[in-house]
């Protein structure tokens, strides 16, 4: 809500010595925040004059142009002397024509600065020099009309008269954030009660006007939908003259309150709107058909709007009509049919109170947020429709020339107000203030409340004032006494909680898994969680993979990403190539976050509000959602260690994907196994899929070449991805570790030729299940290829430790125990033991 | 080696005479005197304390003499070879600590070489924050909740008091699922958490949830679709505005310094009544001139908005299951990439998501 604080001086008796940022913090501290001061023609200085024309001689010019060489008597301290014995004035060049001698103009001498830091200067132009220039309301900054000069009325002012203090040039305007409770102050009336409650001043109530006995209706309105449209009122006036225009002061605060001067008329059911909050619409009564009736749309029905777009209305949609059908959407927007023209000369003035609910959702059904659905939907005064209609035909009597008819058509009464009982020491109980039943009793007595009871015993019996459809509950009421009390005397009381149980496990082992990703190098990103096709055809993801099955959102920020992502990969790859192509050699990420998976498409119930859902209830909304399990990305690019004095440089392998996660798992106890895997976007031979206890939770490895270049990563870059939630849950709890053995180890070591194509981990495993609960451990050391290996194999050379809880091994239990470890991986591998 | 033999006259064995074992013990200190390292020493002590050395051959003839004799001869030779031993010893340990002296100053590097080898890894600071903020209200006994990011529009709006027609929710630019009647949302705030907590388990509850939240913001310098945040929820008896007030005094000052000054600004939030907006001093100018109307911390506002709160309206307790009557409660939001900006003058919130890893490098594992 703009609000010129001109306009708000006349509601509101503020001290003159107060100044516009002292206004605006105490209008804060009552719940109108102060988005920001515009202090509108703060930047015009100079001599900006009232002249009047004294002559004015139209020259033609070599260019074809017609120029006016202009006398301007610009009144005794600005006028120069003429050598010719000329009355004393100054000389002009003006290309417009729409003004002639007599006439009264705004005159910027030269060292004027005009809006927008134009300043002005004495210049030849057309043979003379033009001391300064005739002004445009365009290039006062009050209007868009460039099409002449602005003539001022006649007898409006004098020669020399300061012109930003004649046409308000200079205005401080409050822009205040009004929030969807304080319904009131949109309008210079409610902004005006508050001040004058901030400053004890006395307030002078626009709405407060004499409303003349009706002698009968004014127009036939019948309402079919009385609880949509609890009070509509309809005046008439006629005889509007189309070419009055709307005088300088309205249009200028129309402007300033930020809406655009249209023409008188409409310009009056604006002002009023903004004055008193009670949103108005004027039909021109030539074009309406017959009494109008207030109901619901038929499904399916049409309506041109102001705007000039055909709308389908629902049902829901409440509507003004007349005989030729809709002609308005009720507390939104009017219908082009019925709309004030320039030729209009009587109209039939609404001034009606539509419900909030209605309107919001036809406003967003339709897309249509209007200044009055804006109110409407936030709650206007009942009470004002007649004093709201009454002050728009006085107002276009005055300035339009009109007469009113006599009649008032009243339909609806004011609804009454419903009471709420509060326990007077219910603000002290919420406030933490220790204010007095009576004190509370005052506070609401003055923000408008009529309140019944004194505040020491008993319940408080209060009536909200119409303005107030706000308040509805006692806490409500607790506000506004905070209110007036002040926010700045709630005291500072640290309350004790119960002794808590700390972070759960899974909060602390997700820590320690961040630090062991940190510790190893590794930084930590934060991507935006949208995803397209774009970047999943990128990964070179199949046609069926599941991972191309997003959550799609309804409203996307960008058409090119619709989804939620369901990999955390094309971010982290983005990311990283970012990093490379800004020169980092080193680039190792990783991101722990959400992913969405599709194919839940259930619908989530709504339930209502008077009550606990029940536990079946709850997981009936769990079950609309989409599974949302928490991912641990990572990808790593370029080197994994530098080239130093120590050496060369180590690039990425497929195999510090792996590790990282291994590595996680590591710390929280859980071992991560890898098996031979095939997905992508990873290369087909490189890329290991990686399981906790037997199940697969991600994969890792090196990158598939294509989808190094299509993210503009370095060759041979690797990435990770896997279901930390799975990880983290496998992790063991309160583990009870075996004695181990103090005996001496033995250490042997066994080569084993295998097939390319095994894996080790399967010979690994193979070892280990033969070599039976001597075996302590087996680790592999070496892989060679070449001869004398064959083709086509390799030798793969583990290192194994046994050890027994209880003695020391004999040299034939340790034999034995190879030898069964051995014999075991032959069976299971076909290997053959290098000797 | 002799046997003993009564008969012999001591006087006549030669190696046995007083300034014979001199000599020899004479000659052998001489020896350990001049050995200048661990070899030559070694050879001394083979030739004057050996098997072979007069000493130990002169020792051995000491049973051959008369019992009269073997008293003195048996310690003068004890004396001299007790003395070489010494010798031995005090020369073996000058010695070592020379030729280890010599070793330590032939392996001398430069160690001013550069030792970056390891990559180095960080937290994001976000991240960080958010775990400072848990513990500050861990440390007071509060728990950490959580709940997921596609939230149903009932928890997220109508159980905190956002019907479908309540003008608030036009205000929250929502993400919706689609299809749109499917009533799921990107969660606009934590809130939903909160009303899942009380859902969820019996007053006294005192819950953070800190967490992402997404409005269709588009990305710029001050503004960016997917931001986190801290929601705090305190339901039991008794608990009013200035327990809030408390609370949040008391979070202030742990994340921002001792010194810190909040105030209460009033506000609207459809979830809480009455409510309130949280600012604070600015903790660089503290508000006052000149200073302030330079100061680029609080651009010259004096006071810094920190997040919204109030105290929990009475028809979310309803919705929750929790009795209004014997129960009340707070609860708060700040948003943490602006308290992260706050805190470290990051004055672009772009910086914090284009995933430059030189970004959280400077803010270390802990905050
Ligand atoms: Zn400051």
């Amino acid at each position: 809500m703009r609000v010129p604080v001109s306009w708000l001086r006349e509601h509101v008796a503020l001290p003159d010595s107060l100044g516009v940022d002292e206004l605006a913090d105490r209008l804060t501290m009552l719940d109108l925040k102060l988005e920001e001061v515009d202090r509108v023609g703060g930047d015009v200085t100079g001599p900006l004059v009232v002249g009047r024309v004294l002559s004015a001689e139209p020259e033609e010019h070599s260019n074809g142009k017609t120029v006016n060489w202009c006398r301007v008597d610009v009144g005794p301290e600005h006028n120069e002397d003429q050598p010719d014995g000329g009355e004393p004035s100054r000389g002009i060049v003006c290309g417009a024509h729409n003004f002639g001698p007599g006439d009264l103009v705004v005159v910027s001498l030269p060292g004027t600065v005009l809006p927008g830091g134009f300043a002005i200067a004495a210049r030849k132009t057309y043979g003379h020099v033009s001391d300064g220039m005739i002004c445009s309301t365009r290039e006062l900054d009050l209007g868009d009309d460039h099409d002449g000069i602005l003539v001022l009325a006649p007898g409006s002012a004098e020669p020399g008269d300061d012109v930003p203090t004649l046409l308000g040039l200079r205005e401080d305007v409050l822009d205040l954030e009004v929030n969807p409770d304080r319904a009131y102050a949109l309008s210079i009336r409610g902004v005006a009660r508050d001040a004058a409650l901030g400053f004890d001043a006395a307030f002078t109530d626009p709405a407060d006007l004499p409303v003349p006995d009706a002698a009968g209706p004014s127009w036939g309105v019948t309402v079919e939908a009385p609880e949509a449209c609890p009070v509509f009122v309809a005046r008439t006036v006629t005889g509007l003259d189309p070419s009055r225009a709307t005088p300088s002061w309205m249009s200028r605060r129309l402007q300033l309150a930020g809406m655009r001067p249209i023409s008188l008329a409409v310009d009056v059911t604006n002002y009023v709107m903004l004055e008193l909050g009670q949103p108005i619409h004027g039909y021109d009564r030539d074009h309406l058909q017959g009494g109008i009736v207030v109901r619901h749309a038929a499904e399916g029905e049409k309506l041109t709007t102001l705007d000039g777009q055909v709308r389908t209305l629902s049902a829901g949609d409440l509507l003004i009509c007349d005989d030729s059908g809709p002609i308005g959407l009720a507390g939104v927007m009017g219908g082009e049919h019925t709309e004030l023209g320039t030729s209009t000369t009587s109209v039939v003035v609404e001034a009606a109170h539509f419900a909030p609910a209605g309107i919001a959702r036809t406003a967003r059904r339709h897309r249509l947020p209007s200044e009055a659905s804006k109110r409407f939907e936030r709650g206007v005064d009942p009470a004002l429709p007649r004093y709201a209609a009454q002050r728009v035909v006085d107002l276009l009597v005055e300035l339009g020339g009109a007469t009113a008819e006599p009649g008032e058509t009243v339909v609806g009464t004011v609804p009454a107000m419903p009471g709420i009982e509060l326990d007077p020491v219910l603000p002290a109980a919420v406030t933490g203030i220790a204010v007095k039943g009576e004190d509370a009793a005052d506070a609401l007595r003055a923000v408008g409340c009529q309140v019944e009871g004194s505040g020491t015993d008993g319940l408080l019996g209060v009536v909200p004032p119409t303005w107030r459809p706000d308040l509805t509950d006692p806490y409500d009421l607790v506000e506004e006494v905070l209110r007036v009390v002040g926010y700045d005397r709630v005291p500072s009381v640290l309350p004790t909680a119960p002794s808590g149980r700390g972070l759960t496990r899974t909060q602390r082992l997700r820590r320690l898994a961040g630090k062991a990703l940190a510790g190893d190098g590794l930084v930590e990103t934060m991507s935006f969680p949208f995803l397209g096709p774009a970047d999943l055809d990128l990964l070179g993801l199949p046609a069926d993979d599941e991972r191309r099955r997003l959550v799609l959102l309804e409203n996307p920020l960008s058409a090119q990403e619709p989804g939620l992502v369901s990999t955390l990969l094309p971010g982290l790859l983005h990311a990283a190539a970012r990093n490379v192509s800004r020169g980092l050699e080193q680039v190792a990420l990783y991101e722990t976050s959400p992913v969405f998976l599709g194919g839940q498409d259930a619908v989530a119930p709504v339930y209502g509000v008077d009550r606990r859902p029940t536990p079946e209830e709850v997981a009936a909304l769990d079950a609309a959602l989409p599974a949302q399990p928490l991912h641990l990305g990572v990808v790593l690019a370029g080197e994994r260690e530098p080239a130093g004095w120590w050496g060369p440089a180590r690039p990425v392998s497929w195999a510090d994907a792996v590790e990282t996660v291994r590595e996680v798992g590591r710390l929280v106890g859980v071992d991560v196994v890898a098996r031979t895997g095939a997905l992508a976007p990873w290369h087909p031979g490189r890329c290991a899929e990686l399981l906790v206890d037997g199940v697969v939770v991600g994969h890792a490895g090196e990158l598939h070449p294509r989808v190094c270049r299509a993210f503009d990563l370095p060759a041979r870059s690797a990435a990770a991805e896997v279901d930390l939630d799975a990880i983290l849950a496998a992790a063991p709890a309160g583990a009870r570790p075996d004695p181990y053995s103090v005996f001496p180890v033995a250490k042997e070591d066994v080569a084993l030729v295998v097939d390319a194509s095994v894996a080790a981990v399967d010979v690994a495993a193979a070892l280990q299940a033969g070599g039976g609960e001597l075996l302590e451990s087996v680790r592999l050391f070496d892989v060679y290829t070449g001869a004398p290996v064959p083709e086509g194999q390799k030798s793969l050379a583990f290192a194994l430790r046994l050890r027994a809880p209880d003695r020391t091994l004999s040299d034939d239990e340790i034999t034995a125990s190879r030898e069964a470890a051995v014999a075991e991986a032959v069976r299971v591998t076909g290997a053959v033991q290098r000797t | 080696m002799s046997g003993p033999n009564t008969e012999y006259d001591p006087v006549e064995v030669t190696p046995l005479k007083a300034d014979e074992v001199e000599s020899m013990r004479d000659d052998a200190l001489a020896a350990v005197a001049a050995a200048s390292d661990l070899e030559e020493l070694k050879a001394a002590r083979t030739a004057h304390a050996g098997d072979r050395s007069p000493l130990a051959l002169a020792n051995r003839e000491i049973g051959a003499l008369p019992p009269q004799a073997r008293k003195d001869a048996g310690k003068r030779v004890g004396q001299a070879r007790g003395a070489v031993s010494k010798a031995l010893a005090e020369r073996t340990l000058v010695l070592e600590a020379e030729h280890e002296q010599r070793i330590l100053v032939d392996e001398a590097v430069d160690v001013t070489l550069t030792l970056d080898r390891r990559p180095r890894g960080a937290r994001h600071p976000l991240r960080t924050v958010e775990e400072r903020v848990a513990d500050i209200f861990v440390a007071m006994g509060w728990e950490v909740a959580e709940g997921p990011e596609v939230e149903a529009e009932w928890l997220n709006f109508d159980a905190l008091n956002l019907g479908p027609d309540h003008p608030a929710r036009t205000m929250l630019d929502t993400f919706w699922l689609s299809p749109a009647s499917a009533a799921r949302v990107l969660r606009t705030h934590t809130s939903p958490v909160q009303a899942r907590t009380l859902l969820d388990r019996e007053p006294p509850v005192f819950v953070v949830c800190p967490g992402r939240v997404f409005r269709t913001d588009e990305l710029d310098a001050t503004h960016t679709p997917v931001f986190r945040q801290v929601e705090g929820l305190a339901v039991g008896p008794g608990l009013s505005m200035a327990h809030l007030k408390g609370t949040l005094d008391h979070f202030a000052r742990e994340l921002f310094g001792p010194g810190v000054v909040t105030r209460f600004r009033p506000s609207y939030f459809p979830f809480t009544e009455p409510s309130a907006e949280v600012d604070f001093l600015c903790p660089v100018c503290g508000g006052d001139e000149p200073a302030l109307s330079t100061c680029r911390t609080c651009r010259g506002e004096a006071w810094i908005e920190w997040g919204g709160c109030g105290v929990v309206n009475p028809r979310v307790l309803v919705a929750c299951g929790v009795d209004p009557e014997r129960n009340s409660g707070f609860a708060f939001g700040m948003g943490l990439d602006r308290s992260l900006m706050l805190m470290s003058g990051v004055a672009d919130i772009r910086t914090m998501v284009d995933g430059d890893a030189r970004f959280p490098m400077p803010f270390g594992w802990e905050i």
